[in-house]
């Protein structure tokens, strides 16, 4: 039999039982949607995070003071030596590395903030202008704290625009002088409304001098130092550097530890994709229920067209072209129903991208070929038993009477 | 040529043995016509079925065109079946969703013969039987008659040397039983070798050769 020939005996029976094929076209057609929305609302999720990462600064590395616990597994060694902090000189002296581009030490405390009679509670930073560009703030007016040398500041301050309302409502802010502590600053800038970004909500800070916050928490040791490497490429040598050369101000000791965004970033990315193929996985259930439905209506058919399958071995039909039938039939079948879904699947989510524009969905190119692929292989898979038993049928049987 | 030697089937139901043949020996030559005739439940059937390869004796050897098909595989029987054998029925068992053409065409689309060569044949056909306005339609737009046509045609379609045809006017009025078997008469004066099993006397007694089966023997076998 040729195989245009089978094709073409399957369409018609496709087309003969049409309630029958509509109703597998349902089911695998609901079996593949499932597969592709679920993992575009993973993907969609991966994305989404990974976005977010990105809009911290690109090419970031982040040193803060002390070994992590995680190799910290020799505890003699540490015994007698309190860790050393991070100072201003430390942070000055990775200017030497080439694989840097800028960087920003940075200290935070709380402060009681206050202008005229109203107050309130804030996170304050100190840092220098650089600050600005690795951790991409953006300005609503203004401008932000001057360049220079950060052992020497100015009585300045930047603040987020939630703090700006709450202490001086419709009054004009810029310009202005506000009370932290004991320290007054002018207020030379108003950070644009970004929201919260990944653990600081740059609406409600305030933004000092890294010299005066310093002096206002009455501390030498910094909290962190932020990087910026040159390129993405350079991402670890920057890291590389920074760990030499604060290994030879801290006398051979390695006692900070550096954070590369992109490790962070890797992580995510392997949990959330982790997370898709697992959803996907069990939305792809949904298509075994769909191939349980396609064996039950083969095992109909087969009972039902006895007759004919009897017909077709009295016309010379031998027991593999008859099992090849039904495969073919099982395929074509499986095939519409992966074709429905994955147009189902894709309409499906230009809806949601309109409801929440803001989350890229976007079926991945890996669901949109397992779906349809594995739609076949449970199509033609649940259809060995029903074929098989087609091929054995008795002629004699089959035809007789009624 | 087909020669049956000492043919038993037996059919075991309900833990009893049914003898369904018994010793059947029989020779019928290429272009022979033969009816068959006895009562219900004889055997008539069953030696037909076994004379179309879809059904295997208990005992005995059947040979066809000088070969032993008695132990061929299924698969085997399967292609001398669809190159040597043409069914006939009483329930004319057309495929209900294909057309007259399609159903006709059925048999030489399982053996992989080339689009055009069919398409040629099946007008042919459709000619031959009278049947080429209702090459279109299906079986349930036909009447009982050309149903009959359509089916012969079919077992036509792969130019086989046997017409083995099983009550063909059992379904089919007075009329259309004798248009019928004037068309089984025509294969056989064109050199086919053509079995029908019968219970109208009168068809049977239009046969060259007439057997008359017994409780699953063959009872007499007269000629002329
Ligand atoms: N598949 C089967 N299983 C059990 N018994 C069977 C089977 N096929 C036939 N028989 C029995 O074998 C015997 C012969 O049956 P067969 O169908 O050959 O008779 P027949 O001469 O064709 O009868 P009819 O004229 O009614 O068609 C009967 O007794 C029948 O009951
Ligand atoms: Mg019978």
């Amino acid at each position: 039999m040729r195989f245009a020939d089978l094709l073409g005996f399957a369409w018609q029976v496709v087309l003969g039982y049409r309630s029958r094929t509509l109703l597998i076209l349902l089911a695998m057609g609901i079996g593949v949607a499932a597969v592709v929305t679920v993992t575009s609302l993973g993907e969609g999720a991966r994305l989404y995070v990974v976005r977010q990462f990105g809009s911290l600064g690109a090419n970031l590395v982040i040193v803060l003071p002390g070994r992590s616990e995680t190799s910290g597994s020799m505890p003699g060694v540490l015994i007698g030596k309190t860790p050393r902090d991070l100072t201003i000189d430390d942070a000055l002296a990775l200017k030497r590395s080439h694989a840097i581009r800028r960087f920003a030490p940075l200290i935070v405390g709380a402060g009681d903030v206050r202008s005229g009679a109203r107050r309130r509670e804030t996170p304050v930073l100190g840092s220098t202008a650089e600050l600005m560009d690795i951790r991409s703030m953006e300005l609503a007016s203004g401008r932000f704290l001057p360049a220079g040398d950060p052992r020497h500041s100015q009585p300045v301050c930047v603040i987020g625009t939630k703090v700006a309302n709450e202490l001086f409502g419709t009054r004009q802010a810029l310009g202005d002088w506000i009370r932290i502590g004991d320290r007054r600053f002018r207020i030379i800038g108003i950070l644009a409304a970004q929201g919260e970004s990944l653990g600081f909500n740059t609406d409600e800070i305030v933004v000092v001098p890294l010299a005066a916050a310093q002096a206002l928490f009455n501390t030498e040791s910094l909290f962190r130092i932020l990087v910026e490497a040159k390129s993405r490429d350079q991402i670890l040598d920057a890291k590389a550097d920074v760990e030499e050369i604060i290994r030879l101000r801290h006398e051979g000791e390695k006692d900070i530890t550096v954070i590369t965004q992109d490790a962070v970033l890797a992580t995510f990315d392997r949990i959330l994709r982790a997370l898709t193929l697992t959803v996907g996985g069990i939305a792809a259930i949904s298509l075994a229920v769909a191939g349980i439905l396609i064996m039950n209506v083969m095992l109909i058919a087969v009972t039902q067209r006895k007759r004919e399958i009897g017909l077709l071995k009295a016309l010379g039909a031998t027991g593999r072209q008859i099992q090849m039938a039904f495969f073919t039939e099982a395929a074509l079948l499986a095939l519409g129903g992966a074709a429905v879904g994955v147009a189902a699947g894709e309409f499906g989510n230009s809806i949601i991208s309109q409801v929440y524009p803001a989350i890229p969905f976007e079926a991945p190119w890996w669901a949109l070929v397992a779906a349809p692929v594995t739609a076949i292989l449970t199509g033609i898979s649940f259809t060995v038993a029903p074929a098989r038993r087609a091929a054995m049928l008795d002629p004699v049987q089959a035809l007789s009477r009624r | 040529m087909i020669r049956l030697t000492g043919i038993e089937r037996t059919f075991t139901v309900g833990g009893e043995q049914v003898h369904a043949l018994r010793a059947v020996t029989l020779e019928i030559a290429q272009g022979e016509s033969l009816s068959i005739m006895g009562p219900s439940g004889s055997g008539k059937s069953t030696l037909l079925n076994i004379i179309g390869l879809l059904d295997r004796p208990n005992a005995g050897t059947y040979e066809l065109d000088r070969r032993d098909v008695t132990g061929l595989t299924d698969d085997e029987l399967a292609r001398v079946r669809r190159e040597k054998i043409g069914f006939v029925f009483q329930f004319f068992h057309l495929v209900p969703r294909l057309t007259a053409a399609q159903n006709i065409e059925l048999p030489m689309v399982l053996s992989g013969i080339d689009p055009a060569e069919r398409a040629r044949r099946v007008e042919q056909l459709l000619a031959e039987y009278g049947l080429t306005e209702r090459s279109g339609h299906r079986p349930d737009q036909l009447s009982g008659g050309q149903c009959q046509r359509v089916a012969i045609a079919r077992a036509m379609s792969m130019r086989p040397g046997v017409i083995l045809a099983d009550e063909p006017t059992g379904n089919l009025d007075r009329h259309t039983g004798q248009e019928v078997m004037g068309v089984l008469e025509r294969l056989h004066q064109n050199g086919g070798t053509v079995v029908v099993v019968t219970h109208d006397p009168e068809i049977g007694a239009r046969s060259h050769r007439r057997l008359r089966m017994i409780d699953g023997a063959v009872a007499s076998d007269e000629k002329g």
